[in-house]
């Protein structure tokens, strides 16, 4: 059955209506467009427990560039999504595609919530999105690094696109990820304090921003224990942009137009009851109309 | 780790048959180069990132060259190519300096690259060279060439991985392209802009272009070459020196010449 | 021979000023290398404050259109207020990715300042662009989309200033997008500006190069 459009009732999952077209058209004009992939260094640690005197829990980091080929198409895009309270989902591949799953992932684990009546565990997020992502075969291109604290401990899981999972103590995906993973293996120790991991992860994404061409500008991080997530939201800018050395502001009339359309709008109105019960029996005053220009 | 292994490749006959194996002698190293010439100078800038790929191979490498007291060569593309191509023009200009006691003029260092590029016509240096300085009359010229020897002299030209980016701006803010005087006031006329505006509009455009452009950054640098008496108060006046900017003055290569040529540089964004 | 992105050409700008937003389109309308009709208006109004702009294949500039037509009137009717252009800009979102295994050409822009109200008197002017799958970016300076994109990137890092009053603000995306356009061959042939700010709406039709 041919999709349904809102009319005839909600239609579900994707639509694949112009697939045959745009083979045809890949195929006569060569090559289709590529979508904005993250070229992206994210990373995630576990820290606390053990003898560390803190409770255990997981910090998420991720650099803030996303790139169309070589150019930057966003400067300080967010690429930890949220999921629940109590969990946050890094992204990187197809930067689409990232966003939809985790905000689909994010809808189902709620009504998951609501329906167990209790929060759902990170195992349940991590099968969930494998699932998903299995099912479509890797063809829905999001590398994920999920995070969270449930229940049973504090969990770290790697989700690759065709549904593979790993659990580990620190883990880098994306361009950077060899920058930040050497971060990591010349510095991660097991039941760091939260503000060393803090810092370690900084540095991780630090490395891939600086070293790989498809990371850069600013680095986020997100903080996940039992009590909450602490979103630290460019928690480092290290390539703010200077000020100018000229300013570029024209001379009004700079630019020659030939023809001029000008539109102007309601912004406020006063009605005045001119006739019936409401009419005003002191008639000292005169009715105002509609103020059509401000 | 498969579990379920395809079979090897020379196990079917009609696909070992046509790999091939293509050795590609070229790489495109990323960067960009600009070059702006004014009524008595002329500005020659190139940023000194070098990468392949999603990699910096290093953050300073050199894409501008001094030739003589009053041209410099800035070459992009593929590195190696544009390295060994200012190495030989470098010979070529010595030879010439023996053979006729002097130093060769921007006009004919032109011709001279034209030659050299279209001598490789079937296996070309892939660089793109832009040329800048002073020519015979004392005006600023640049010269700028496709990887195979057509060539042009322009007031300016930017090249490299951000030449899209930073041209649309050069046109407009160079040439003043879509831009009307105002009522009753002087057409605008190109190539008369003071050095001060230039050296503005050459690092706004860099700083532009490292922001967009993934390939472009760490270091820039910007050589001025000025005609013979011309004041310096307009660069090396310290109130015209923007943060972290650095002026040098190289000295002359030749005898009797009296052009000058500085060497500005200043960082660009790392990320 | 190309992508379907470059079949017709055709760019689109959109920038941020002070309690205004801008954006502005090119007007060519080709076949790969020749030009068809320098009519091509990508840009259209969602209602008096919000406007958008759909450069890429033709075909599905107008099946798109209709599409978003057909949802902003649905929008408008079952919620009985005009939609707001973050809640357009998700409309247009999750249209483009319905299609992720089978896209719309198309990249769109959307330009507009939302209606104030008791909670929100002055809100911010809003602009964004999503690539052809829907993943959504909202700068606070400028978007940019179509076959001149990085010409306008580098017009647009380069003279896009702050804080700009209406006026200002036109003459900046004018030039931004004449200069970017003069350089890109499938883009051109005259240009549309839209200024909007919370009295009026200003449009005007360029002079350009028309070669």
């Amino acid at each position: 059955m041919a999709s349904k459009g809102p009319v005839e009732g909600p239609s579900i999952g994707f639509d694949f209506s112009n697939y045959a077209r745009n083979q045809y058209l890949g195929q006569t004009m060569g090559g289709l467009p590529k979508a904005t992939s993250t070229g992206t260094t994210i990373v995630g640690m576990k820290f606390g427990g053990g003898d560390s005197g803190e409770e255990e829990g997981i910090v998420l980091g991720a650099d803030t560039r996303a790139t169309a080929g070589s150019i930057v198409a966003d400067k300080n895009c967010e690429k930890i999504h949220y999921l629940t309270p109590n969990m946050r989902c890094c992204g990187a591949g197809t930067a689409a595609d990232t966003e939809f799953v985790t905000n689909l992932i994010s809808s189902n684990l709620e009504l998951h919530a609501l329906s167990q009546g209790k929060p759902a565990r990170v195992v349940t997020a991590m099968t969930m999105l494998k699932q998903y992502l299995f099912r479509y075969q890797g063809h829905v291109g999001a590398y994920l690094v999920l995070g969270g604290v449930d229940s049973t401990g504090a969990h770290l899981f790697a989700v690759q696109a065709h549904g593979s999972t790993d659990k580990l103590p620190y883990m880098t995906l994306g361009s950077g990820s060899l920058a930040a993973m050497a971060m990591f293996e010349s510095s991660f120790k097991q039941n760091m304090k939260r503000e060393e991991a803090i810092a370690l992860v900084a540095r991780a994404i630090r490395a891939g921003v600086f070293n790989d061409l498809g990371s850069g500008s600013n680095v986020d991080v997100a903080v996940i224990t039992k009590a909450g997530t602490e979103m630290l939201r460019n928690y480092e800018m290290p390539n703010e942009r200077g000020v100018k050395s000229r300013n570029y502001k024209f001379r009004r009339g700079t630019t020659a137009w030939t023809k001029e359309d000008v539109r102007n709008l309601l912004v406020s109105e006063e009605v005045a009851v001119t006739a019936g019960a409401g009419k005003l029996q002191d008639t000292t005053e005169a009715s105002q109309g509609m103020e059509v220009d401000a | 780790m498969a579990l379920f292994a395809p079979p090897p490749m020379y196990a079917d006959p009609t696909m070992a048959a046509d790999k091939q194996h293509a050795f590609n002698p070229y790489s495109e190293n990323g960067g960009s180069i600009l070059a702006i010439a004014g009524a008595d100078f002329t500005v020659i800038a190139g940023d000194t990132r070098q990468s392949e790929g999603y990699s910096i191979q290093t953050r300073y490498a050199r894409k501008v060259w001094q030739l003589t007291d009053r041209c410099v060569i800035a070459t992009n593309g593929f590195a190696a190519d544009g390295n060994n191509f200012v190495k030989r023009i470098k010979q070529r200009l010595e030879w010439y300096e023996h053979a006729h006691q002097k130093q060769m003029s921007i006009k004919a260092i032109a011709r001279l690259t034209q030659t050299m590029l279209y001598g490789n016509r079937f296996f070309p240096y892939f660089a793109y060279v832009i040329l800048g300085g002073i020519d015979e009359d004392g005006t600023g010229a640049v010269y700028s060439f496709d990887p195979i020897g057509s060539y042009e002299r322009e007031a300016c030209r930017a090249a490299g991985a951000a030449q899209s980016l930073i041209q649309p701006f050069l046109d407009n803010q160079i040439y003043f392209r879509n831009q009307t005087p105002a009522p009753g006031a002087e057409p605008f006329v190109p190539g008369r802009l003071p050095l001060s505006t230039v050296l503005g509009l050459v690092i706004d455009s860099f700083t532009s272009a490292t922001e967009r452009e993934i390939a472009v950054g760490d270091g820039l640098e910007l050589y001025v070459v000025m005609k013979k008496g011309r004041t310096t108060d307009d660069l090396v006046g310290s109130d015209n020196l923007i943060k972290n900017m650095q002026v040098q003055e190289l000295g002359a290569l030749g005898e009797g010449g009296s052009e000058r040529t500085f060497l500005v540089s200043l960082p660009l964004k790392r990320d | 021979m190309g992508s379907p992105m470059e079949y017709n050409g055709g760019s689109v700008v959109a920038m941020v000023g002070k309690d205004c937003v801008a954006i502005a389109t090119d007007l060519r309308l080709g076949q790969q290398s020749i030009g068809v009709a320098y009519n091509f208006d990508k840009v259209v109004a969602v209602n008096d404050k919000l406007y958008y702009g759909l450069p890429g294949l033709a075909t599905d500039v107008y099946s798109l259109r209709e599409h978003l037509r057909f949802r902003v009137n649905m929008y408008r009717m079952k919620e009985e207020r005009e939609i707001t252009p973050k809640t357009f800009t998700h409309l247009v979102s999750s249209s483009l990715y319905e299609k992720r295994f089978g896209p719309w050409f198309i990249e769109p822009v959307v330009a507009g300042l939302p209606q104030p109200t008791e909670l929100d008197p002055h809100p911010k002017p809003f602009i964004s662009t999503m690539d052809t799958i829907g993943c959504i970016t909202t700068p606070k300076d400028f978007a940019v989309a179509g076959t001149a994109a990085d010409k306008l990137y580098g017009a647009a890092e380069g003279l896009w200033e702050p804080d700009l009053e209406p006026d200002d603000l036109f003459e900046t995306i004018s030039q931004t997008l004449l200069n970017a356009v003069d350089r890109d061959c499938l883009s051109g042939w005259g240009a549309i500006v839209h200024v909007i700010t919370q009295d009026k709406v200003v449009t005007r039709r360029l002079r350009s190069r028309m070669d």
